[in-house]
């Protein structure tokens, strides 16, 4: 066995683990107190591997906004703080985040935002570097789980050495990749002396304008500092090709070139390290910047006059591969692969909404009742997906509500005959109440249907304001819909069950038809939630199965027709819902055992 | 050494997931280099889903790419077929014969592709079939047909089967551990 390996010894010193596994235990160990934020993909474990922590208090608020603003406070009464997002999640925040740069910090304060490359689980793909230059704010970008953990240590500390909000850029293949990392005891901190400090802290025009000055100066002094950290450092391999790297981009590159290249690796990567890249530019023949997504750091490179070669051989979109990368700076393919047969048709494996998931009855009933629908950010986006296809659109969280007035108000009284908007549980706490209110306020007459499942589902069973539960699992008030609504002044509110098909029917036509705003709650709890007890699998009887696929048109993953052209229940999947049985006109889908 | 690849393809809900935790643990007990990635969200509400495991010395990227496979895993016939461009020309792959249409079969616009496991043979040596549902129910849950496919896997590698027991004893619910070592047993012994 080489002397790297030493069986047993890496559990003994070094534990696997996911990059927000480790950006949580990194918060852990810098003693942080506070930690807020929303889920977001992929941000989301951050803050949930925070809650195992007993010293952390860590909290699921209601929005991003919100959490900056707890996480902001809790600085300023002297506790380390941090709040983690994904990167359309720093826009809700950027509010109060643009003006921290501003007030600066007592105790640190970390910003984590998860970019999300390929879109693997998000509406787009902004570069959330453009934050940091935007908000001047610092920031760091770490490409491993060891690199979350120190970076986040660092970032608390060079938070308070400079007086500012410390921004730590993630990504899904950062965020989302275990690898090993070395763990450390907590550091516990004493709370920093908390001082009322008006013209810092309070920012009115005439406060703002000398912070303004102050942000300026601190800009230069963290340029100046990006050039002093080794977290920019120089990695001499081969001097003719030279590759300027940060994040998950870095690793990429390594894999590709090896020591074929030389790289200038950064984890400052805001403000940018002038003099380092100057000397590095002047030490290699070809010097590329390798970025996934919009050229931040070449432009910046270029505005110093340097020679770079970047976007015009790298894509602006997605996701990079070392293969890519070695093909377009070393000319050399990949290894023999295995060849599928070119006359295979492989069909495409689309997520789906879950066998047994509640929201498949009210997108069912959508369709078949023509509306068009102003959809929002949830499993129950998954609704515009073919064959229910039944959501017209989806901006962001919270847009739907706002939508469905909006196309009222241009289109009048016969669009909102028409018109839903359709919103998740804690979407609607998170953004969807303004929008609501909206409508009344303005003398709207449009229909908000709020799916409550009774949690966060797609980010993977968060608690919310509705549910119940804190994020540790302890009991706490729990927000009353009815109440809410009545109190924004709806007085048409009904809840209904989208298993009972009919009934849900009903009452969507009543409500689309009534010349007043009107609420209907769609409660069911989601089926993948554990305390949900199913009925279990149901079966086709194929001899009463007459191939009318009118069980086809609830689009579930379970159900499908066999070779024999009739329906055909998956036992490993089918929950027993029910749904498929209510719309058999035969009688042919019973239980297994039956 | 070189870094060695292995890549688990299945179904959003398949429990891939538990197979690269157990994977990851006994690769980290034999003291290697190891990343592993795969992706929350979206995409595991029933879609096409892809764990990357590398290990070696020194492990960069956290990615595998088309034609780098060592040995994969897969967890559904499709899914096996769909990701086989990954594979090295003279890699391995364990393959599920469950199958599992997606939606586009489902409302009829596509057909599920006949033939599977033949076609996979024509284009790969070394490909093992085996039907862990099956097992997965003689070894008394037929949700533990992760675990058969993992005891597969395990036996194409040069580890002790000790040592992935002792992994599965550390990630798997005590509750359930009984069942998922027979379901390792039955998948590490079938031919």
């Amino acid at each position: 066995m080489p002397r790297w390996r030493q069986r047993g010894g890496n559990t003994l010193k070094k534990q696997l683990m996911l990059g927000n596994e480790a950006v949580a235990r990194g918060a852990y160990e810098a003693g942080c107190k506070v930690v807020s934020s929303y889920p977001g993909t992929p941000s989301t474990e951050i803050t949930e591997f925070s809650a195992k922590y007993s010293e952390i208090k860590a909290e699921w608020a209601p929005n991003e906004k919100v959490a900056m603003e707890v996480a902001l406070g809790a600085e300023l009464a002297g506790g380390r703080a941090m709040t983690a997002m994904k990167h359309v999640g720093m826009n809700v925040a950027a509010d109060p985040m643009f003006t921290a740069a501003y007030t600066g910090v007592n105790a640190g304060l970390v910003i984590c935002v998860a970019d999300d490359q390929g879109m693997h689980s998000s509406q787009n793909e902004q570069d959330s570097r453009h934050y940091a230059r935007s908000a001047k704010l610092p920031m760091l970008e770490p490409s491993d789980s060891q690199e979350c953990k120190d970076f986040v240590k660092k970032a608390f500390a060079f938070s308070e050495q400079f007086d500012t909000p410390f921004l730590l850029r993630l990504s899904t293949r950062v965020s989302h990749s275990q690898s090993l990392v070395s763990v450390e005891e907590r550091e516990e901190r004493d709370l920093r002396p908390y001082k009322k400090e008006i013209p810092k802290n309070v920012m009115m025009p005439a406060m703002a304008k000398g912070r303004h000055v102050v942000v300026e100066k601190r800009m230069e002094a963290l340029a100046a500092f990006s050039d002093e950290t080794d977290l920019n450092a120089i990695e001499y391999g081969d001097k003719k090709i030279g590759v300027i790297a940060a994040g998950i981009a870095y690793q990429y590159a390594k894999e590709a070139l090896g020591d074929r290249a030389s790289y200038l690796k950064l984890g400052m990567i805001y403000p940018l390290p002038e003099r380092k890249i100057r000397d590095f530019a002047e030490s290699v023949e070809i010097l590329y910047v390798i970025e996934e997504l919009d050229p931040v750091i070449e432009e910046q490179c270029r505005a110093m006059g340097l020679r770079v070669q970047g976007k015009e051989l790298f894509s602006l979109l997605g996701e990079y591969t070392s293969s890519a990368i070695r093909k377009v700076i070393l000319g050399e393919d990949g290894p023999k692969a295995c060849v599928p047969d070119p006359s295979v048709e492989v069909p495409m494996r689309p997520p789906v909404m879950c066998a047994g998931c509640p929201h498949r009855g009210t997108f069912y009933t959508l369709k078949k009742l023509g509306l068009t629908v102003t959809g929002d950010i949830g499993c129950y986006t998954l609704g515009a997906a073919a064959p229910l296809s039944a959501v017209d659109s989806v901006v962001c969280m919270g847009a739907g509500v706002g939508m469905a007035f909006g196309m009222e108000k241009a289109g009048g009284d016969e669009f909102a005959r028409k018109t839903v908007a359709v919103i998740g549980d804690s979407t609607f706490i998170h953004s969807g109440i303004t929008g609501l209110i909206d409508i009344v306020y303005n003398k709207g007459t449009s229909t908000v249907l709020i799916l409550d499942n009774s949690i966060t589902g797609m980010t993977g069973h968060q608690d919310n304001p509705l549910s119940g539960k804190t994020i540790t699992g302890e009991p706490t008030k729990q927000v009353d819909l009815l109440k809410l609504c009545d109190a924004i002044g709806v007085e048409r509110v009904r809840v209904v069950n989208p298993f009972h098909l009919e009934e849900l029917e009903r009452v969507l036509k009543e409500e689309v038809a009534a010349p007043e705003p009107s609420v209907v709650i769609v409660q069911s709890p989601c089926a993948l939630l554990k305390y949900v007890k199913h009925p279990g699998p149901l079966k086709v009887n194929p001899d009463q199965c007459k191939s009318c696929k009118r069980c086809m048109a609830i689009a579930c993953p379970a159900i499908s027709m066999g070779d024999d052209k009739k329906a055909v229940i998956d036992f490993t999947q089918c929950t027993g819902c029910g749904l498929c049985q209510k719309l058999c006109p035969f009688n042919a889908i019973g239980k297994e055992d039956a | 050494m070189e870094t060695k690849n292995i890549m688990i393809v299945g179904v959003g809900g398949q429990g891939t997931l538990l197979a690269s935790r157990v994977l990851g643990r006994v690769l980290l007990t034999e003291g290697y280099d190891v990343k592993i990635s795969e992706v929350h969200g979206m995409s595991q509400r029933g879609g096409s889903v892809v764990t990357y495991v590398r290990y070696g010395e020194k492990v960069y990227s956290p990615i595998i790419d088309p034609g780098q496979v060592d040995l994969l895993l897969a967890f559904e016939q499709l899914e096996a077929y769909r990701w086989l461009p990954y594979l090295k020309a003279d890699g391995r792959m364990v393959v599920n014969t469950q199958k599992l249409s997606p939606m586009p079969v489902i409302t009829g616009s596509q057909k599920y592709p006949a033939g599977l496991p033949e076609k996979l043979q024509e284009a790969c040596e070394g490909v093992i079939l085996m039907d862990a549902l099956s097992l997965a129910k003689e070894a008394g849950n037929t949700k533990t047909a992760n675990v058969v496919l993992l005891g597969r896997l395990a036996r194409e590698m040069e580890i002790s089967k000790e040592a992935w027991v002792t992994a599965l004893r550390e990630i798997v619910a005590p509750k359930f551990i009984q069942v998922n070592k027979k379901a390792f047993a039955l998948g590490y012994q079938e031919n």
